[in-house]
């Protein structure tokens, strides 16, 4: 021993001056490295995302951008004369029947031949003439006339008449007036009695209310998603019904019960594999199984509910065992040690404290069925559907299979609503998230 | 002479309980032959061990001798390791509590734990407490409850510190208090053995103090095996005390006997600090 202070610990080997501690370096290149390596991975994550925040904004804006518009509707304002004897019934009172039966159909019509009589001798003419109105329009005005009669029989009353899709087109101004008549959807008649009504201040924009209470339609003026919206909730409702419970008890019982053998290996690897079989061979044995084999109604949300379930069962379980493999095991022992038996372990300890992982868990899991398209195209939700769905077992379509069939239809006033359509898939979505940051605070003890 | 040891004659001749004559005393535990294997892995080898009743028995031992392993067996926790076979006796009350007929979440109910990290529930002071006698219906009403959480905080020691938050959080408190709170938790479903493993190693001189103190007073009405790798305590809480090594037990004997004359040399290395 050189130095006779240095203190030798009790049993250990006197050191000799020849392996000197080696105490860390705290500068020099060694340091300078770190720092670089540091700023580096700082700007690839900070540029990460910015890349994904950049591409989020490319997608958003593109959509808002196609379909903002579809939320405004077109209207002409126009004088109609409701002559008494149109709406009454044999004996000359006015009944719910009576004004049910009246021809409003023949009333916007006879207006407008009024207001161009220039069109009038020429069925052609007229045909184009009536076409520059919604052909829907005589119901709408017919439920106006019903909820208010004495507003308007016998009197002279202005009232807004929605245009047709086409018309809606040019006043938004998707339409190019310099390019010849036969490549434009509006001819030079129509445009020119859009110009006159357009000169009198007669035309106005309204929020598109029709879009969110209608189903869809042949129209596009006349097409809302009230329909999709209630087939994809329905569609859900059946979903999560059945996977939530499923998915939970079968993830409870995998990672709280089963033994540990080569069985519960093999269900487990069998489960992963599961979540990434593609989603149209679920619809393919939804086909098989649900319709064709047990007889099930085609197009229902029940079925398409069903399909879905099998699609987010996966999801769920995975979920859920990790959710309850992060629960500490020894609250678990906490539990036994005091004579709870294993089921009011789990119930009344484990499974509380995996619930927000769980609904995390599930909340994605609906999202992603929320957002499934070919399975339900299997099972026939791809359907031409008007009626809003009134239970589980009307034929329905859902919000996604709705943008595919709006995508593809040719008229420019379903590209807006197709864009449209996708808003409100995204506003359900984040709806959704933000119903699972709720629950989360909920469930979350953070103690 | 090393320090360790003379700490441990301090600590005995501290303790001012007598030591009761053992021959009057009644086995509550009786082990005979226990063995336990992890896999292939035999992590105890024939085991011998009388637990006498109102005794604090201390389980002592270099880490990885069986020491838990072994406390584990008393209330079948060990149950719940996949890997983990049990053979031999033991019996409670002179019923073997590894016959098949036998309700194991009853037997923990008679056997309670206290484990070496605090582990309250998430939930309030009273929820922890509570917990028990709800679940084996030992109160019938809301009442009965407060009474039982009532009286386990004061038995525990902790009634004065809690008593005006009994809503909050169990998992709020200190270290100590946690630990406290553990042995509220099981002391309130009356068992009749508390075994108790490291059940100060988490914590402060202070709170040891505390629950050595506690473990004192528990002797009177349960009976109580602790494992702890600290002579000193061993000396200070146990009337009888069984050195493990290597998965046997080396030797048993009343705590003042064992500290001041060990009849097996690995024994005397290890309270005299030469291995452990
Ligand atoms: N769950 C387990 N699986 C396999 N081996 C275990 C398990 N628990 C403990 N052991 C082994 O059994 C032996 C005794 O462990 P333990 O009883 O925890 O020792 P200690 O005396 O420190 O409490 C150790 O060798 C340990 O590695
Ligand atoms: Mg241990």
């Amino acid at each position: 021993m050189t130095d006779t202070t240095q203190h030798t610990p009790p049993g250990g080997r006197p050191r000799s001056s020849a392996d000197a501690i080696k105490r860390p370096v705290l500068s020099g290149p060694h340091l300078a490295r770190r720092y670089r390596t540091e700023r580096i991975f700082k700007g690839l994550g900070l540029g990460a995302i910015m890349v994904a925040a950049l591409i989020l904004f490319i997608l958003v804006g593109s959509i808002v951008s196609k379909g903002y518009s579809a939320f405004w509707q077109s209207y002409v304002h126009i004088d109609i004369t409701f002559e008494r004897e149109d709406f009454t019934d044999e004996t000359g009172t006015i009944t719910e029947e009576s004004l049910a039966r009246a021809d409003y159909f023949t009333l916007i019509r006879g207006t407008l031949d009024e207001l161009f009589p220039e069109a009038a001798s020429d069925r052609q003419l007229r045909r184009k003439l009536y076409g520059i109105i919604s052909p829907n329009a005589d119901l709408a005005l017919r439920h106006q006339v019903e909820a208010d009669p004495e507003a308007y029989i016998g009197k002279t009353v202005p009232v807004w008449i929605k245009l047709s899709d086409d018309i809606d087109s040019v006043v938004k101004g998707y339409i190019d007036r310099n390019q010849p008549e036969d490549r434009r959807r509006v001819g030079n008649v129509e445009l020119s009695w859009y110009d006159s009504f357009h000169k009198e201040g007669q035309i106005e924009s309204f929020f598109n209310v029709d879009l969110f209470t209608h189903g869809d339609s042949r129209e596009p003026e006349e097409a809302g998603i009230l329909g999709a919206l209630v087939g994809s909730i329905l569609t859900l409702a059946v979903t999560l019904a059945l996977s939530f419970p499923v998915g939970v008890m079968a993830a409870v019982y995998l990672e709280e019960f089963a033994p540990k053998n080569r069985w519960t290996d093999l269900i487990e690897v069998n489960i992963n594999n599961l979540a990434a079989v593609p989603s149209i061979v679920f619809g393919l044995l939804g086909l098989a199984m649900f319709l064709n084999f047990f007889g099930l109604p085609r197009s229902a949300p029940l079925v398409g509910g069903m399909v879905l379930a099998l699609i987010t069962l996966p999801t769920i379980i995975i979920a859920a065992r990790s959710a309850l493999k992060a629960v500490p095991p020894s609250i678990r022992e906490a539990a036994l040690g005091i004579g709870a038996s294993p089921l009011q372990t789990v119930t009344h300890h484990v499974l509380p404290l995996a619930m927000p992982g769980i609904m995390t868990g599930t909340i994605i899991g609906m999202a992603q069925a929320l957002g499934e398209t070919a399975p339900l195209l299997m099972i026939g939700m791809v359907a031409f559907i008007v009626d809003i769905p009134q239970g589980f077992t009307d034929p329905a379509t859902v919000l996604p299979v709705q943008v595919y069939i709006w995508a593809d239809s040719p008229e420019r006033a379903f590209t807006e609503r197709t864009s449209a359509a996708i808003m409100v898939l995204l506003g359900v979505l984040m709806l959704m998230n933000a119903l699972a940051v709720i629950l989360r605070k909920r469930f979350e003890r953070r103690w | 002479m090393n320090d360790g040891t003379q700490a441990v004659e301090q600590a005995l001749s501290e303790s001012s309980t007598p030591k009761p004559a053992t021959e009057t005393k009644h086995v509550k535990i009786l082990n005979r032959d226990v063995n336990v294997f992890y896999g292939e892995k035999h992590a105890l080898k024939h085991v011998d061990l009388d637990i006498y009743e109102h005794e604090v028995t201390a389980l002592i031992g270099p880490s990885g001798c069986g020491k838990s392993t072994f406390l584990r067996c008393l209330n079948r926790m060990n149950d719940v390791i996949d890997s983990c076979r049990v053979a031999g006796t033991i019996e409670i009350d002179q019923t073997d509590i590894y016959t098949s007929g036998l309700d194991v979440v009853q037997l923990r109910a008679r056997v309670g734990m206290v484990f070496q990290k605090p582990n309250p529930f998430p939930k309030s002071i009273f929820d922890n407490v509570a917990y028990g006698p709800r679940i084996h219906g030992t109160a019938q009403n809301k009442s009965e409850v407060e009474e039982i959480v009532r009286t386990s905080l004061e038995r525990a020691g902790l009634w004065k510190e809690v008593h005006d938050r009994l809503d909050q959080p169990g998992t709020g408190l200190s270290g100590g208090q946690q630990q406290r709170l553990c042995i509220a938790r099981a002391i309130a479903v009356n068992p009749e053995v508390i075994l108790m493993d490291e059940p100060c190693s988490a914590l402060d001189p202070i709170a040891t103090a505390k629950i050595e103190e506690l473990i004192d007073e528990l002797r009177e009405n349960y009976t109580i095996v602790i494992v702890t790798h600290s002579m000193q305590q061993a000396a200070r809480v146990s009337q009888r005390t069984a050195f493990f090594h290597l998965g046997d037990l080396v030797e048993v004997d009343q705590t003042d006997s064992m500290f001041t004359n060990p009849k097996d040399s690995r024994t005397q290395g290890y309270i005299t600090g030469r291995f452990g």
